[in-house]
């Protein structure tokens, strides 16, 4: 998976958990939760679609890596096959 | 034989507008099947009816918006009419095999699909028609060939003009719908079928000038999303809907229908938190609770869960809620007339943010008999529906206590405003490290503020108190929730 088919990826999924919210509107310092106003119910849907999408089977401890746009699409290019 | 009236939503709500019928006259109702579609200054919800029986006549139209208790239909109860000619009711040895039982919502699908109830035999209880029961009719239909009488398309009277169009793209299951089930025009006049939708695609359709009903939603239970109305266009499932000759000065009009929508919401809402300041005398009280047995618990649950079943904290807080005011029971009920009712079922109303701005607590049912799994299922489910503008009339209308969660914000306290007639609300804050001593030894430890607003003609301080000490007891012992 290239790092633009991740980005796609998390784009499509985050459209289904919360419409309005666009990947492009979190700066590179902030992270996808505070930018976008998901709160914790949002961005487990945002892990569940991600999961399912890919087949990776996200852990619980990997989820500090997943709070950036950049760590989350550094983590799925890295786990996907 | 009753009156079956606009529901109260929530103590904010005055007027609502009937936006879609599941049900028609003649049609059996169940107690709890959804009947009708309400659109509040706040949402829009699926409402409920309360009594079996009959629908005997329909009062209120669609698009009517009446005040709370207005009578909306009139409904026979036991399936007996009201009007005296009818046979007294005998035991029923031969069905009437003419309108199988089945539900509203059931109905609905079998007309969307095409399929002709009356050729299904229910294989629910009491013969009732499941909505598996039309599906499964419904996939045979799509096996068999198309046999549908060949009605030429030019015979539609000009009216159905857009209704044909809608077949030529939409496909057979429609075509299927209009020709072999539906008698021609006339009997139906082309009213969109009701599909969910939420709020804010209802409102990106309007201005685009899209059916909501033909489009295919993503949303949680198919709702239609606002995402779905922003894929490329001319799309398949995408109808235009004919619209006047379009006017360059709409756009500040509809600019302000939103602001409108925006400022009913917030009028909603000032109204309410008004009154509850006004008429609760609210005390309020605030405690630490140290977190990290319940977060290392978590943890430790979560490891041997797949992603999708995995608990949320939240979870545990609304839970040690619903538990809790065993030990309190004062601070779940409702202030009726001056005088405080306890009630003995626990729902819990979940604070939930709505995109479009605002905020709605619709009630999660039994928090304190149903396991953890069960109620994250539920609080997620609740969470989408919510946002997607498809909650129920029973949520909206009975919360016994309110939780308002702004840790996910960032804030560290919350001190709510009682929704009534609740006569408490639990708040939690932000999860931080803080210095914490314990055992005469200062270390760092994960903490979350609680805090209670409660009203005073219903309990004191002291009861207050002893609400949060069971939270925190619960908190920390997490394997007992």
């Amino acid at each position: 998976m290239t790092r633009d088919d991740a980005l796609d990826l998390v784009k499509a999924v985050l459209h289904q958990v919360a419409p309005e919210a666009e990947i492009e509107d979190v700066g590179p310092d902030q992270t996808i939760q505070e930018a976008l106003d998901m709160d914790s119910i949002d961005f487990l849907n945002l892990v569940i679609g991600l999961s399912e999408k890919t087949g990776i089977d996200i852990p619980e401890r990997d989820y500090p890596q997943l709070i950036t746009p950049d760590g989350l699409v550094s983590y799925l290019t890295a786990k996907a096959r | 034989m009753g009156a079956f009236r606009m529901p109260s939503l929530g103590a904010d709500m005055d007027v609502g507008t009937v936006t879609h019928w599941l049900i028609k006259p003649g049609d059996r109702v169940d107690r709890g099947d959804i009947v009708a579609v309400v659109d509040t200054e706040k949402s829009t919800i699926e409402v409920e009816i309360f009594e079996s029986g009959v629908v005997d006549s329909i009062l209120v139209g669609e698009g009517e918006e009446v005040a709370v208790g207005t009578p909306l239909a009139q409904i026979s109860t036991n399936g007996i009419s009201t009007a005296r000619t009818e046979a007294p009711r005998r035991p029923q040895v031969a069905p009437a095999p003419k309108s199988p039982i089945t539900s509203p919502v059931v109905r609905r699908l079998a007309e969307k699909l095409g399929v002709d109830l009356a050729t299904l035999a229910g294989s629910g209880a009491g013969g009732k028609v499941t909505r598996a029961d039309v599906e499964q009719a419904a996939r045979l239909l799509e096996a068999e060939p198309e046999v549908v009488e060949a009605k030429p398309e030019i015979a539609e009277p000009e009216l159905e003009i857009s209704k044909t169009e809608q077949v030529a793209e939409t496909g057979t299951a429609l075509r299927r719908g209009s020709a072999s089930v539906r008698p021609p025009a006339g009997t139906r006049t082309a009213r969109p079928s009701w599909s969910r939708a939420s709020p804010l695609a209802r409102r990106i359709a309007a201005e685009k000038g899209v059916d909501v009903s033909t489009v295919r939603g993503s949303g949680p239970g198919g709702a239609v999303i606002a995402v779905d109305l922003s894929r490329p266009e001319p799309s398949a499932r995408v109808q235009r809907v004919p619209r006047s000759p379009p006017a360059p000065e709409e756009e500040p009009a509809r600019g302000h229908e939103a602001r409108g929508r925006q400022a009913a919401m917030r009028r909603a809402i000032g109204n309410l938190m008004a009154r509850s300041k006004r008429e609760i005398p609210h005390y309020y009280l605030s405690t630490t609770i140290e977190m990290s047995t319940a977060a290392g618990w978590i943890e430790r649950t979560n490891l041997d869960r797949s992603v999708a079943e995995r608990l949320v904290l939240p979870v545990l807080l609304i839970k040690a809620v619903g538990r809790a005011v065993a030990a309190a029971p004062e601070m779940n009920g409702f202030m009726i007339d001056d005088s405080f009712v306890p009630s003995s079922a626990v729902h819990v109303g979940v604070a939930i943010s709505l995109r479009q701005g605002g905020v709605i607590a619709p009630a999660i049912h039994d928090v304190d008999q149903l396991p953890l799994s069960e109620l994250m299922k539920a609080l997620r489910d609740l969470v989408g529906r919510a946002r997607s503008g498809s909650l129920r009339s029973s949520e909206m209308s009975d919360p016994t206590i309110t939780v308002t969660n702004l840790g996910d914000l960032g804030v560290e306290s919350v001190f709510g405003v009682i929704y009534p007639p609740q006569v408490a609300l639990v708040g939690f804050g932000r999860i931080t490290d803080r210095p914490w001593a314990q055992d005469g030894l200062l270390g760092v430890r994960p903490c979350l503020t609680a805090t209670l607003s409660a009203d005073h003609r219903a309990s004191d301080g002291h009861r207050g108190g002893r609400f949060l000490a069971e939270i925190e007891r619960l908190l920390h012992n997490p394997e007992e929730l």
